[in-house]
């Protein structure tokens, strides 16, 4: 099956300054794709190629089988958009602004009312949008991005500047939308945004994707480590930890002690060797490594920084 | 289907716009409370016969006040086009089936519908004062007006499209706009100004807006002003042929 979105080879300038340098990537029927890495990494300007805001210098980019330049009004009606940082007039209400939307799109809109009742947004409907805090905002654009009932969603950056609670609520939405079968692209410099959200991501560094899958798989290709820090005050554990094949190193303090080694059957041997041992322990838990260890491990730096 | 997003996109601005603090006052009251209080200065009781005072209310008032009301809309425009484009507003609108031609038709649809609006209002309330206006063909005024306007407001799209803060823009369009009022022949004629001054005058729309107003005002017939509304026209094919080439969204 023909991938819903293509992006192959493509690279936008402004001036001297390189945004995207070389992009390749394929967005799948129906799954939630992110594109991840830190603020000037080229997320925001790949995704704006994608949408046909911008017109690459070079590559060639397919969405649902348009050309994001030529067919632009043509794939503007097939897809919903929720660009970082927009704003809308100070004093349009809420349901102008859907309405509005909603008169723009040749498509049965979908039920502007659910929506809005969908999105919490019922009782702010007559609210002007310069009254509405960073979280309804944000939801009235995700109105607005789905109002026409779209096949490819694109989100970028959706929940900067969001206290965790409604960042969750925004999490499920999005869920929502692929759960009724649309496919989702968007950019995210929150890691845990990107692994609780997304069925794959790109990471990009500088222009360039580094590497391309699963969150899961991601960390374990580059962060195979695996630490499981436990509690016992049992003599010679510690030598006896030492001795469980793939253990890579023991950090003893106190009674506490952290196991470090390589591959998914660390944990297994590590319980493996306490129960042999018979060693009580009264304190067990593992530490998995993450998407922000892949970025510092694949980039050098945090992606904070 | 366009023509449906373009209604409903004016008509939320033209409500947005009026929601604004002073935005209806200032657009529509000011102008009007002008004309009244302008209207009374020379005392008709006074000096009923004197022809410079008749001229002043009959002509020169009515066609000034719709050259300013002409120049605010240009400016508000200018500020609304630059304020929409710094809140990332237009690049908004621009994501969805909107062509941009419609979201720019739509603000000029909007400054021209308040401006007949005004031109309306101060009609009505002006009756009293302005008598000696009973037999001036509104309608065709109106249409001067929108003209000139049209021709106006596409300066002041290149303005727009070229300064990049609101507060800038608006500065620029009030120092080239107000000035072009001085030189349009409105309160000297142009043929007296030195002769740098008129050559400037010649090349503005203004110069060609005052005497298309007056002579409408004055119940001139349309076939007299063939000249001045070409004018007015080649100014706005060429201001908009400019500014869409220039014209930046973000």
């Amino acid at each position: 099956m023909r991938p819903v979105i293509q992006v192959s080879g493509v690279r936008k300038s402004y001036g001297k300054t390189v945004a995207v340098a070389e992009v390749s990537f394929e967005v799948k029927d129906g799954e939630i794709f992110g594109l991840i890495g830190p603020n000037g990494a080229g997320k925001t300007t790949t995704m704006e190629c994608v949408e046909g805001l911008r017109t690459p210098d070079r590559g060639s980019i397919s969405v649902l089988g348009l050309d994001p330049f030529r067919d632009v009004y043509k794939l503007q009606s097939r897809i919903g958009v929720q660009l970082q940082q927009a704003q809308l007039q100070k004093r349009i209400k809420v349901w102008e602004a859907v309405d509005l939307w909603a008169s723009l799109y040749r498509k049965k809109a979908r039920d502007a009312e659910h929506l809005l009742v969908q999105l919490g947004l019922t009782d702010k409907r007559d609210t002007w949008f310069m009254n509405l805090s960073g979280g309804q905002k944000q939801r009235l654009f995700i109105a607005l991005a789905l109002i026409n009932d779209p096949e490819v969603v694109f989100l970028d950056e959706l929940t900067t500047g969001l206290d965790p609670q409604s960042r969750r609520a925004i999490w499920d939405l999005v869920r929502g939308i692929r759960d009724r079968g649309k496919t989702v692209l968007l950019t995210t410099h929150l890691m845990e945004e990107a692994e609780r959200l997304c069925d794959r991501v790109a990471i990009i560094e500088r222009g360039r994707i580094i590497d391309i899958d699963s969150p899961e798989r991601l960390v374990d290709r580059h962060c195979p480590e695996r630490t499981v820090v436990l509690t016992t005050n049992a003599p010679l554990a510690e030598d006896r930890f030492r001795s469980i094949p793939g253990v890579e190193a023991v950090i003893a303090t106190d009674m506490r002690f952290a196991i470090r080694g390589r591959g998914d059957n660390l944990v297994t041997e590590v319980i493996h060797c306490l129960s042999e041992n018979r060693i009580r322990v009264t304190d067990f838990r593992t530490i998995l490594p993450n998407l922000e260890d892949v970025f510092l491990k694949l980039t050098g730096h945090s992606i904070r920084e | 289907m366009m023509l449906h997003g373009l209604w409903k996109l004016t008509w939320i601005e033209i409500k947005i716009f009026l929601r604004e603090p002073l935005g209806a006052f200032g657009t529509i009251g000011i102008p009007v409370l002008a004309f009244l209080v302008l209207g009374r200065l020379p005392n008709p009781g006074a000096a009923p016969h004197s022809l410079a005072a008749g001229n002043l209310v009959r002509v020169t008032l009515p066609v000034l006040i719709s050259v300013l009301i002409a120049i605010s809309a240009v400016l508000s425009l200018v500020t609304i086009i630059s304020i929409y484009r710094e809140g990332g507003i237009l690049r908004r609108l621009r994501a969805t089936p909107l062509r941009p031609q419609t979201i720019l038709s739509a603000h000029v649809m909007v400054k021209l519908i308040l401006t007949a609006a005004t031109l309306a209002l101060m009609v009505l309330a002006g009756r009293r004062y302005y008598r000696v206006g009973v037999h001036v063909p509104w309608f065709s005024f109106t249409i001067a007006v929108l003209i000139s306007t049209c021709s106006i407001l596409s300066i002041g799209f290149l303005i727009a499209s070229i300064v990049p803060t609101a507060r800038f823009a608006q500065l620029i369009g009030a120092i080239i706009l107000y000035p072009m009022v001085a030189v349009s022949g409105i309160l000297a004629p142009v043929e007296s100004l030195p002769p740098a001054l008129h050559a400037v005058a010649r090349m503005l729309p203004l110069t060609y807006a005052v005497p298309l107003l007056q002579g409408i005002w004055n119940g001139g017939a349309w076939s007299a002003q063939v000249g001045n509304v070409a004018a007015l026209v080649v100014v706005l094919v060429v201001c908009t042929a400019l500014s869409t080439k220039v014209f930046r969204w973000e």
